[in-house]
C-alpha cells in the first residue's frame, strides 16, 4: 500500500482512462433514472428532454401498485438462489473431475457436457416445459430454477481456473493419505475462490435478468420474477415508461448489492502457500 | 478424436502423449471421478440431452395441423440450405461474432489496469463497469436507440463536434450491424471483466515484483507476464463469447422495429429461429436451422480447441 502520495504519470493516465470508461459505462442507467423521474407525457415528446421539467417520484411507488412487486421480487431471489447454489455444488464437482482427473472417457463426456452450450436455449424451451409440466411443477418456484442450476458455462469456466492450479499439492495430499472428494473440499476448492465469486456473481445476474424462460413456465402474476413482470407493463399502445424505468431500477439494485458484496472475494489475492519449491 | 490438451495430470502419470482420450485407461484410473460428474450428468441428462433428442427426431418431421408429427426425411435441412435469407442471416451472425470478440481486449486492458497496485478507487471504477451488465436488457435497448436517433440521438451530436455529418445508425442497412454490435461489446464488457479480474487476481503478484526489480516496464510486464499466465481465462472467454455471440438474439429483438428497414440486414439466426418456430409455426424448419447453427458452432469451437496448444500456457 502506498504510504506517500506520489502523483506519477502512470497512475493520472489509469484514471483518466477509467473515468473516461465509466462515463460510457454508467451513461445509460443515469438516463433511467432520469426517465423515471418524467411525466409520462414528457417522456413522449419530440425532442426528448435530458433532464426531467419536474422531478416526479411517483413512478416509484406507482411500481408496487401496479404490480405484485414484492411477491415478484421473492420469487426472483428463490429463482437466482436456486440456480447458483445448484451452479457451484454440480458445477465445482464435474470441473474438478474433468481438469485434474484421469478416466475412461474423460474428453468424450467433456465435449458432450460442452455441446450443452452450443444449443440456442429458445430450443430447449418447448420440450423442457414438456418435463416440468409432466412433473406437475407449472407455476411452481423449482419450475424457474430446475434446468438452470445445470451449467456447461460453469463447468468450462471452473474447469480453467482448476487447470492453474500447481500440481505439488494434490500430490502432497494423496501421499498424507487423503482422499478424492477430501482434497477437492478441504484443498482445491478453497483455491479457486475468486472463479467461485465470479462464478456466482454471473450467474446470479443471468437468473435475475432471465426472461423467456419464466414467461413460459410461469404464468401466474404472484409466481412470476421480476424480470417476467415488467414486461406487462409494456402496453399493446402505449407503455409506461416511467413505471418500467422506475420498476427496472429498483430491480437491479439488489443485484447491485450482491456484486459489491461478493466483488471482494473475487478480487482477493489467493495466497499459493505450498508452490514455494 | 481428442481435442483437448492432456492436463497436467496426464503428465505426472509419465504419459508424454498430449491425448489423454480415454481409450486407455491411465495407469491412475480415478473411478471417483464418475462420482463428481454423476449430479450434473443426471440434469444434463433429464433437462438438455433428453429434450434435444426429441428436438433432433423432429427436425425429420412435419409438424401436422391436427398435432403429430409426419415424418419427412432431410426436406426441412434442404428447405434451411436453398433459403436466401438463412444465408443473410449467418453472415450477420458471423459479423456480430467478430464484433463481440471486440469485447475480450476491452475487458483484458481494464481489468489489468484495475490490478495496479495502490490505485485509489478501484472499488468505486469496478462497480460503475459492471453497471451495464445489472441494466435490464429492455432498459438497454430503449437507451441505446435514444442515443443513435438520426434526428437527435447524442451520438450524432458528439460526432458533428468532430465533423461527422447526422446518421441515421439503426435504420441504415448498412451501419446497423455495427451500431447494434457496438451495444453487444458495451453491454458485455462488464460480464468479461468480472472473469478476467478473477484470473488476474490469480496470477502470484511477486512475479510482478522480480519482474519490476528487473527493470521491466509495465507494458513489458503486461506481456510477458499478465497475458501468458491469463491465457486459460482469455481462452475460456473466447470460446463462450464466440458461441454466445453466435446465438445473438435479444438485444436486435429489443432495438429493431418490425418496420424497420435494415431488418433483413440485422436478422441473427436465432432471431430468425425464433420467428419460424414461433411466429410462422414452422417447426420442424425451425429445428433444422438451428441444429445447423449448432454444427457451425461447434466446428468453431472445435476449431478453437485446436488452436489453443499453441498459445494457451497451462501451469
Amino acid at each position: 500500500m502506498p504510504d506517500r502520495k506520489r502523483i506519477d504519470s502512470g497512475s493520472v493516465a489509469t484514471h483518466a482512462v477509467l473515468s473516461l470508461g465509466a462515463l460510457v459505462m454508467t451513461f445509460p442507467f443515469l438516463w433511467q433514472l432520469l426517465t423515471a423521474l418524467k411525466t409520462l407525457a414528457e417522456t413522449s415528446q419530440v425532442p426528448p428532454t435530458f433532464l426531467p421539467k419536474d422531478w416526479n417520484w411517483d413512478s416509484f411507488e406507482e411500481v408496487f401498485t401496479a404490480l405484485p412487486f414484492r411477491e415478484m421480487l421473492t420469487n426472483s431471489l428463490i429463482n437466482t438462489i436456486g440456480r447458483t447454489v445448484g451452479q457451484l455444488v454440480f458445477c465445482s464437482l464435474a470441473a474438478y473431475a474433468f481438469a485434474r482427473m484421469q478416466f475412461r472417457g474423460r474428453n468424450v463426456l467433456f465435449a458432450l457436457f460442452l455441446s450443452v452450450l452450443m444449443v440456442p436455449s429458445s430450443l430447449l424451451v418447448l420440450p423442457q416445459y414438456d418435463i416440468i409440466q409432466s412433473l406437475g411443477l407449472l407455476n411452481s418456484a423449482p419450475a424457474l430454477f430446475l434446468p438452470g442450476m445445470f451449467s456447461a458455462f460453469g463447468t468450462f469456466m471452473l474447469r480453467q481456473f482448476f487447470l492453474t492450479l500447481p500440481r505439488e499439492l494434490e500430490e502432497a495430499a494423496r501421499i498424507d493419505g487423503a482422499g478424492s472428494f477430501r482434497i477437492f473440499w478441504s484443498i482445491m476448492l478453497p483455491l479457486i475462490r475468486p472463479a467461485l465469486a465470479a462464478l456466482a456473481v454471473i450467474t446470479a445476474m443471468w437468473s435475475w435478468n432471465d426472461l423467456l424462460w419464466p414467461l413460459i413456465v410461469n404464468t401466474d402474476p404472484e409466481k412470476m420474477p421480476i424480470s417476467a413482470g415488467l414486461t406487462s407493463l409494456e402496453g399493446q399502445y402505449e407503455t409506461n415508461y416511467p413505471v418500467m424505468m422506475a420498476g427496472s431500477l429498483i430491480a437491479s439494485l439488489p443485484m447491485l448489492v450482491v456484486y459489491l458484496f461478493l466483488q471482494r472475494h473475487f478480487v482477493q489475492s489467493v495466497a499459493l502457500s505450498g508452490s514455494k519449491s | 478424436m481428442s481435442v483437448f490438451p492432456a492436463t497436467a495430470a496426464a503428465k505426472a502419470a509419465g504419459r508424454s502423449r498430449t491425448s489423454a482420450s480415454g481409450t486407455r485407461p491411465g495407469p491412475r484410473n480415478q473411478r471417483s471421478a464418475y462420482w463428481f460428474i454423476a449430479p450434473l450428468g443426471l440434469g444434463f441428462a433429464v433437462f438438455y440431452f433428453w429434450p434435444l433428442l426429441q428436438t433432433l427426431y423432429f427436425s425429420f418431421t412435419e409438424f401436422g395441423a391436427f398435432g403429430g408429427h409426419t415424418f419427412i426425411g432431410t426436406d426441412n435441412y434442404l428447405r434451411v440450405i436453398k433459403d436466401v435469407t438463412v444465408w443473410q442471416a449467418l453472415g450477420n451472425t458471423l459479423i456480430y461474432c467478430v464484433i463481440g470478440l471486440m469485447a475480450l481486449p476491452v475487458a483484458i486492458v481494464v481489468a489489468s489496469l484495475l490490478n495496479r497496485r495502490g490505485l485509489r478507487g478501484v472499488s468505486v471504477y469496478r462497480a460503475l463497469y459492471f453497471i451495464p451488465f445489472v441494466t435490464l436488457p429492455v432498459a438497454v435497448g430503449l437507451v441505446w436507440n435514444w442515443l443513435y436517433n438520426g434526428d437527435f440521438g447524442l451520438v450524432n451530436e458528439i460526432l458533428s463536434w468532430f465533423g461527422v455529418d447526422e446518421h441515421y445508425w439503426v435504420s441504415d442497412p448498412s451501419t446497423a450491424v455495427y451500431a447494434i454490435g457496438t451495444v453487444m461489446v458495451w453491454s458485455t464488457t462488464g460480464y468479461y471483466l468480472v472473469i478476467f479480474m478473477a484470473g488476474v487476481k490469480g496470477i502470484p503478484q511477486d512475479y510482478y515484483e522480480a519482474a519490476e526489480l528487473d527493470g521491466a516496464g509495465p507494458l513489458r510486464r503486461f506481456f510477458t507476464i499478465t497475458l501468458p499466465l491469463l491465457s486459460p481465462t482469455i481462452f475460456f472467454a473466447s470460446v463462450i463469447c464466440m458461441i454466445n455471440s453466435l446465438q445473438t438474439f435479444d438485444l436486435i429483438y429489443i432495438m429493431m422495429a418490425e418496420k424497420n428497414p435494415a431488418i433483413g440486414d440485422t436478422q441473427s439466426v436465432v432471431g430468425l429461429f425464433y420467428k419460424w418456430a414461433f411466429i410462422e409455426n414452422a417447426q420442424g424448419a425451425a429445428a433444422a436451422l438451428a441444429f445447423l447453427l449448432m454444427l457451425v458452432i461447434a466446428a468453431l469451437t472445435y476449431l478453437q480447441f485446436r488452436i489453443q496448444k499453441r498459445w494457451v500456457h497451462y501451469a
